[in-house]
């Protein structure tokens, strides 16, 4: 079986999706004849020329669109170039989009994706992570793959979804992450979280890019005798939290890692959970590993300082274990 | 007179909507008093011609869908809304159309109601409407969609985007600009340095027009133009309707920052009055039409009344349902 990249994933989703429903159309910024800005929608509007819409540079326009044929039964992917320009249209997704729902009973079944995080020096403005400033307004579910695997089976699921869902990719893993995929159609549920790796001695709770760098520390625990569970998320809301409090009440020890700034972050949400709901499973202070509360820097040793590693989570296990 | 093809029954159904426009707020400003409107209440006096005229130009039975700011109450009379529905609307009963959950006119479903309420962010409606325009061309229906926005909410960033976007689409939509003068307390000549708001077509390319907007025929007129115009694939048109707002932004606003004479001159230039007078004037309509109308007014407002007063409050526990689709809420 060759192996299909984590970007490609995605572009295979969308198609895929689009072939088995023609209420799918993909509106954007460059999506058409170029491909998108990192080629996730290259060679569909081959396929589709009547459902692939390129925008002016508008987000307002590209959210508010999408939206509004959503509500006419269509099932838009509105593509951020960047996920940092999601910003732009920060009102009318939270304050339209969401709300469609919960305030008139309306279905707005639009999917908003495109490449977030850093570590490929895009500097303060190609960077951003932006789960947290939409955990606090409900009405979005909101998912953030980290393997090929779940972003072709998430992607197909936020279409196939009836409300609004935020798809967070990560540019850092479009071409890096390679898998072998299953032929055959499949997707991989919202809300449901995969445990990556099985352990008793700690728990890290994380999602998305983080997931390798917690990969790299527990392998770097295991040469010292410790064994690390990695419950790797995937979705932000809903959030499975039997998963986060089943592996705390296990190990006992939890670290949350993820890339978005430390204040205010989702770690602290998913932190103030255990606390609430298993705190006597606890033997030791629940730890955040998460980027400095800084805009992301642009040169590397600025942007590396700034971004969780290996180093830090390893360092966090260590007081953890002696705790 | 010209009548742009609208039979007498059509003009009389116009005076009907206007009419029921006035006679529905001036219902809602009694149970304001009352303290039975539990938020703002926003009038249209003075407004009513424009609203109800432009939303006449529609063909809701193609699925043409209007989008009504807060001082189109008309708008939505005219695309079938129901005056008990707003009236529970205002009050903040469970059974309304959003259960209670959104205020005033803010509801409707584009998808089956022919109008859909704005959200207070001004300007973002216009991106919504190009988007339920775009997926009329999608699915092959022939349809136009009419959004309103306001001379304040011109401003909007949202405004430009979704105009732009829906005019390099060439989408089959048209949007009101009501000038009425103020925007909360902030006159045009604070919004805009532009001569007229007809103008900020020329930035995006799609057709412009100002109108009389206190001139009930030639609103439908410029309106029945436009639409025509997008269904026919010529794309967007804005129209400009020159208007003038006689209360205040809302009730508890006594408007102290517009001078009386200009109140005063506009008063004088009442949308209905004015159409109901050149529909006498042409031997088109007598007195007793206008008396018949008001009779049917009054009567349809008041059982709307009685069937809102009645209707029961939510309960407070449902606060917790229906955010997503899973639960089930809204299909119950």
């Amino acid at each position: 079986m060759p192996e299909t990249t984590y970007l490609d994933a995605i572009t295979q989703a969308m198609s895929e999706e689009m072939a088995r429903d023609e209420r799918v159309f993909l509106i954007g910024e460059d999506v058409g004849a170029y491909g998108g800005a990192f080629g996730t929608s290259r060679g569909i509007i081959k396929r589709f020329p009547d459902r692939v819409i390129d925008t002016p540079i508008s987000e307002i326009a590209i959210a508010g669109a999408a939206s509004g044929a959503a509500l006419m039964g269509m099932r838009p992917i509105a593509e951020m170039q960047f996920i940092d320009f999601i910003t732009c249209a920060y009102d009318m997704l939270v304050n339209f989009t969401a709300t469609n729902r919960y305030l008139y009973g309306r279905a707005c079944p639009i999917v908003v994706r495109g490449p977030a995080g850093g570590g490929v020096h895009g500097g303060p403005f190609h960077s951003l992570n932006p789960e947290a400033m939409f955990m606090n307004r409900p009405g979005i579910k909101i998912v953030s793959p980290g393997t090929a695997y779940d972003a072709k089976g998430l992607l197909k699921a936020a279409i196939r979804d009836d409300d609004p869902v935020l798809f967070i990719e990560h540019k850092y893993l479009y071409r890096r992450i390679k898998e072998e995929l299953p032929a055959d159609d499949y997707v991989v549920p919202i809300g449901k979280a995969n445990v990556r790796r099985r352990g008793k001695d700690l728990t890290i709770i994380t999602w998305s890019a983080m997931i390798y760098v917690a990969d790299e520390a527990a392998d770097a625990l295991a040469k010292e005798g410790v064994s690390v569970e990695i419950v790797d998320l995937r979705s932000i809301i809903p959030f499975d939290e039997e998963a986060i409090l089943e592996s705390v009440a296990k190990t006992n020890r939890v670290i949350i890692l993820h890339e978005a700034p430390l204040t205010g972050g989702a770690g602290a949400e998913f932190a103030a959970r255990i606390a609430e709901k298993a705190f006597d499973y606890l033997d030791a202070p629940i730890k955040r590993v998460a980027a400095l509360d800084v805009p992301t820097p642009y040169s590397p040793p600025l942007e590396a300082f700034a971004l969780p590693n290996r180093d830090k989570v390893i360092a966090a296990a260590r007081e953890l274990l002696a705790y | 007179m010209e009548s742009h093809g609208l039979t007498k029954e059509d003009l009389l159904d116009i005076a009907y909507y206007l009419r029921l426009t006035r006679t529905l707020e001036e219902r809602l400003v009694a149970l304001f008093r009352q303290a039975k409107v539990i938020g703002g209440l926003y009038r249209s006096l003075g407004q009513e011609g424009e609203s109800v005229a432009a939303a006449y130009a529609l063909e809701y039975e193609k699925g043409d869908v209007v989008q009504p700011l807060i001082r189109n109450l008309g708008s939505i009379l005219v695309a079938g809304a129901k005056p008990a529905d707003i009236i529970k609307q205002y009050m903040a009963k469970g059974d309304s159309p959003t259960r209670g959950r959104e205020l005033n006119i803010h509801f409707g479903n584009p998808a089956t109601d022919g109008f859909i309420g704005q959200i207070s962010m001004l300007g973002d409606m216009i991106p919504v409407m190009a988007g339920i325009a775009l997926a009329g061309r999608m699915q092959k229906k022939n349809l136009v969609t009419l959004a309103f926005i306001g001379d304040g909410g011109s401003s909007t960033g949202a405004f430009w985007e979704g105009l732009n976007f829906a005019t390099v689409q060439r989408l089959p939509m048209v949007v009101v600009v009501e000038n009425n003068a103020y925007a909360y307390s902030t006159p045009t000549s604070k919004q805009t340095a532009a001569k007229t708001l007809a103008d900020k077509a020329v930035g995006v390319g799609c057709e412009g027009e100002t109108i009389d907007g206190n001139d009930v025929l030639a609103v439908y007129g410029a309106t029945r133009r436009a639409v025509e115009r997008a269904r026919a694939g010529g794309g967007v048109t804005l129209l400009e309707v020159l208007t003038f707002r006689l209360k205040g932004h809302a009730e508890h606003d006594n408007q102290s920052y517009v001078p009386q004479e200009i109140i005063d001159e506009w008063r004088g230039k009442d949308p209905i009055e004015r159409y109901e007078r050149t529909l006498i004037d042409e031997g088109v309509a007598a007195e007793a039409d206008f008396e018949a109308i008001q009779k049917r007014v009054r009567r349809e407002v008041d059982a709307a009344t009685d069937e809102a007063e009645k209707a029961p409050m939510p309960r407070g526990e449902d606060a917790a349902k229906g955010l997503f689709a899973g639960d089930g809420y809204w299909n119950a």
